[in-house]
C-alpha cells in the first residue's frame, strides 16, 4: 500500500505540472484572442463572454474572425457550432470516465475541449481506480479556464502589447503539446491507421473546404474502422 | 453582437451536452464502443495535422513542421511533456527568428 500511495504522488505532481504548462501555453493564445476581440469591435464584456461562456478556443476564434472579414452574426454563430462539433464527440467519451452525476457534470460539460480530452485519455484508464484520468482532466479544466479567461482580459484591455505568439513558436508548441498527449493513445495497428487516415483526410481537405470541416471529416475514419472492427470483436 | 455572442455560446455548449446525454447502454455495443474509442484519436490527429501543415485554407510547410519533426524525435526518446513542447517551441522560434523559416 506504502508504495502505491507514494505512486499515486509523483503521478498526481506530473499530472499537475502538465496541466499547468498546457494552462500557460494556452493563455499566451488567449491574449492574442481578447485583442482579436476588442480590435474587431466586440466590447471587453462580449470578449469576456465568450471565453466565459463559450470556452472552446477554435469556436472563439472562428466567431471572431468571421464577424471581423464582415460575414454575418448568423454565419458567425454557425461557424462557430461548427468548429465546436468535435466536443460532442469528446463529451461521449470523457463522460463515462468522468463518473459524476448531477450539477458537476454540467461544468465537466463546460470543460470538455481539445486539452482537457487529449490530458484525461493520455493516461491510462484503469490506473489508481481511474483516478489518475480524472485528475488530468478536473487539472487541465481548471488550469485552462482560469489562465484563459484571465489571458483574455488582458489582451482585451491591452490590445496585444506582447507581440506575435509565433515568433516564440507558440504555434508549433500547442501542435505538439497536443501531439504529446496523443501520442501514448496511439498503440495499436487500428490506432496507428486511425491517427495518420484521420490526419491524411483533415489535409487532403483542408484547401476545398472551409475550416472546421476537415477536423470533423477525419472523425469517418474513426467511424468506420470502429464499427469494422468492433463488429469483429464481439 | 450579443446575439451572435450568447447565441454561439449556447449552442457550443449544447454540442457538449449532446455527448454526455447518450445514454450508457448505447455506448455499450462493442462496435459502437470501439468507435466512441477511436473518435478522439482521429480529432486529436487530424487537429495536430491541421495546425502543423494548414493555414487557414492552404496548406503550407513552414517552421511548424520541423518543430514537431523534432518533438516526435524527442518523444521516441521518452521526453517527459514540457520538454517536448520547449523543444517545438524553440525549433520554431529559432527558425524563424534567423530567418530560415517563415
Amino acid at each position: 500500500m506504502e508504495s502505491t500511495a507514494t505512486n499515486w504522488l509523483t503521478v498526481r505532481k506530473e499530472i499537475v505540472g502538465k496541466a499547468i504548462s498546457i494552462g500557460v501555453a494556452v493563455a499566451m493564445y488567449g491574449v492574442s484572442f481578447g485583442a482579436l476581440g476588442t480590435t474587431t469591435g466586440l466590447t471587453i464584456p462580449q470578449t469576456m463572454a465568450l471565453s466565459l461562456l463559450m470556452f472552446t478556443g477554435a469556436s472563439q476564434f472562428t466567431l471572431v474572425s468571421t464577424l471581423a472579414s464582415g460575414g454575418t452574426a448568423l454565419t458567425a454563430v454557425t461557424a462557430s457550432w461548427l468548429m465546436g462539433t468535435r466536443n460532442a464527440a469528446y463529451s461521449m467519451r470523457m463522460t463515462p470516465i468522468l463518473k459524476i452525476k448531477g450539477p458537476g457534470r454540467l461544468v465537466a460539460v463546460q470543460l470538455t475541449i481539445d486539452e482537457t480530452t487529449a490530458m484525461g485519455l493520455a493516461q491510462d484508464e484503469t490506473a489508481f481506480e481511474g483516478r489518475a484520468s480524472r485528475l488530468a482532466f478536473w487539472a487541465t479544466g481548471l488550469s485552462v479556464y482560469l489562465l484563459w479567461n484571465l489571458a483574455t482580459f488582458i489582451g482585451a484591455i491591452s490590445v496585444s502589447a506582447i507581440g506575435d505568439p509565433k515568433a516564440f513558436g507558440l504555434d508549433a508548441a500547442i501542435a505538439a503539446g497536443l501531439f504529446a498527449l496523443v501520442w501514448p493513445q496511439i498503440k495499436s495497428r487500428i490506432e496507428v491507421s486511425v491517427a495518420l487516415g484521420g490526419a491524411l483526410i483533415a489535409l487532403a481537405l483542408t484547401p476545398f473546404v472551409s475550416p472546421g470541416v476537415p477536423v470533423l471529416a477525419a472523425a469517418l475514419v474513426a467511424v468506420i474502422l470502429g464499427w469494422v472492427t468492433g463488429r469483429r470483436l464481439s | 453582437m450579443w446575439f451572435a455572442v450568447l447565441a454561439g455560446a449556447a449552442g457550443c455548449y449544447a454540442l457538449k451536452y449532446l455527448g454526455s446525454a447518450i445514454p450508457g447502454h448505447v455506448l455499450e455495443k462493442p462496435s459502437v464502443k470501439q468507435v466512441v474509442v477511436l473518435l478522439p484519436i482521429a480529432l486529436l490527429s487530424a487537429l495536430v495535422a491541421v495546425q502543423t501543415m494548414a493555414t487557414s485554407q492552404e496548406l503550407v510547410v513552414d517552421a511548424r513542421l520541423p518543430a514537431l519533426a523534432a518533438a516526435t524525435l524527442a518523444l521516441r526518446f521518452k521526453s517527459p511533456f514540457i520538454i517536448v513542447v520547449l523543444i517545438a517551441a524553440a525549433t520554431a522560434a529559432g527558425l524563424r527568428y534567423f530567418g530560415l523559416a517563415t
